[in-house]
């Protein structure tokens, strides 16, 4: 399992693109919003939790169906699952890749983004909290979903759909944390709820994956 | 080593093989013969544990090391790095004996999407080596290869034979093994739809 996720990690960093593309496309989206808002810097710091935790969630989408796609056309992921190591671990460890390599670098970048958007320290704490709480549950619900699509042509239209609405409470749970912050209140609500999305995710979905796995490769 | 009784065997809902039963035993290299088609693959993914029979057991080893058409290889890693991976996967052997087999030293450090369609046939069939399991089950392992390295292959499968492993094969080229051959032309199923839990919940 540890060598997969190193192999996956691996993979990321050496193909390009995997590893950078979630970043740099958060940093566009960051960057246009001033662009398309206008220069209010009241109207941006409202809108700035929402925008910062909606790029990020999108940012993530981009790389999902490579998680089991590429694996599963060049054949591995069949020898994979005629190997000693069951399909939950599979799954675990690409989902995990997929976490460091993707949701790790988000939830760090985003406060330094946030200025870009007028969003106070504080703030700017709460957002990479709940980014590092929340985005473990982006890319395990993501990786289950790349599951459930596995050879289907074209399947990620059919990913964003499937993940998207599974995507909503840690978003507004997300979104919220922040906006509290921002306005001074507490936010260790919606804190708590996030990661117990993340905790959930993570005890349910190996089984839900694995199911999901043997059924595509049959 | 491997016991297959009474195995039918469909592929998208359409029965490809019935009543299969064969066994294999330490030493002993079994070739599936058949046209094409006729679920030779197939009859190999239930070996592997990637698909379900419809009915029947298979029973006797517990890993097997399978290689499909597809090598699985990632391109972006080298030769010896791909074969450390499913070294450390299965916890076999090193891949030094593996690349030393296939003639694939001097090759170690290329990256697997820089090599010709033969060289990656043969990284593939080194990856069987470094799997240390007994049981090898190998769909058209030749395909793609020469015949200098058909021959190659010959000698890692008796060698792997005489250490008292088995394999379970597909193959059109005569690969003149001691093993014995099992033409699966007499066991095809009728042509008829498998019935499926919602034909039956029919009926």
């Amino acid at each position: 399992m540890i060598q997969l996720f190193m192999r996956d990690i691996g993979l990321a960093v050496r193909s390009g693109g995997g590893f950078g593309l979630a970043l740099i496309f958060f940093l566009i989206v960051v960057v246009l919003i001033p662009f398309a808002l206008g220069p209010d810097q009241f109207a941006l710091a409202l809108v700035a939790p929402g925008v910062l935790w909606l790029g990020a969630l999108l940012a993530c989408l981009l790389s999902l169906d490579r998680i089991f796609g590429l694996d599963y056309e060049d054949g591995s992921l069949d020898l994979l699952a005629s190997s000693p190591l069951p399909l939950e671990s599979v799954y675990i460890a690409k989902a995990a890749a997929h976490w460091l390599t993707t949701g790790l670098p988000l939830a760090l970048a985003a406060p330094l983004l946030g200025v870009l958007l007028n969003l106070s320290f504080d703030a700017g704490m709460a957002l990479c909290f709940s980014l590092l709480l929340g985005t473990p549950a982006l890319s395990l619900i993501g990786a289950f979903g790349a599951t459930l699509t596995l050879g289907i042509k074209r399947g990620g239209l059919l990913l964003s759909l499937l993940v998207l609405p599974l995507y909503v409470p840690t978003l507004i749970f997300g979104a919220q944390a922040v906006r509290s912050a921002s306005l001074g209140q507490p936010f260790d609500v919606p804190l708590v709820l996030i990661l117990a999305i993340s905790l959930g995710a993570v005890a349910i979905l190996p089984f839900a994956s694995g199911a999901a796995l043997r059924i595509n490769l049959r | 080593m491997l016991q297959v009784s009474n195995l039918s065997v469909a592929r998208g809902g359409i029965s490809l093989l019935y009543d299969v039963s064969f066994s294999v035993q330490p030493g002993q290299a079994l070739v599936l013969r058949g046209a094409n088609g006729i679920g030779k693959t197939s009859l190999l993914r239930c070996i592997a544990g990637l698909q379900q029979p419809i009915s029947g057991t298979i029973s006797g080893s517990e890993t097997v090391a399978y290689a499909a058409h597809a090598d699985g290889l990632k391109g972006q890693l080298s030769v010896l790095e791909n074969l450390k991976f499913w070294s450390e996967v299965y916890g076999g052997p090193a891949p030094k004996s593996a690349l030393v087999a296939y003639d694939l030293q001097e090759l170690a450090q290329r990256s697997a999407a820089n090599l010709s369609a033969g060289q990656k046939r043969r990284l593939g069939l080194a990856r069987m080596l470094v799997t240390g399991c007994g049981l090898w089950v190998m769909d058209e392992p030749t395909v793609s290869l020469d015949a200098q390295n058909v021959a190659l292959f010959r000698i890692v499968l008796q060698a792997h034979l005489k250490s008292g492993g088995a394999a379970v094969l597909t193959t059109h080229i005569d690969l003149d093994l001691s093993g014995e051959n099992l033409d699966l032309t007499g066991y095809i199923a009728t042509a008829q739809r498998s019935s499926s839990t919602f034909e039956e919940a029919l009926e």
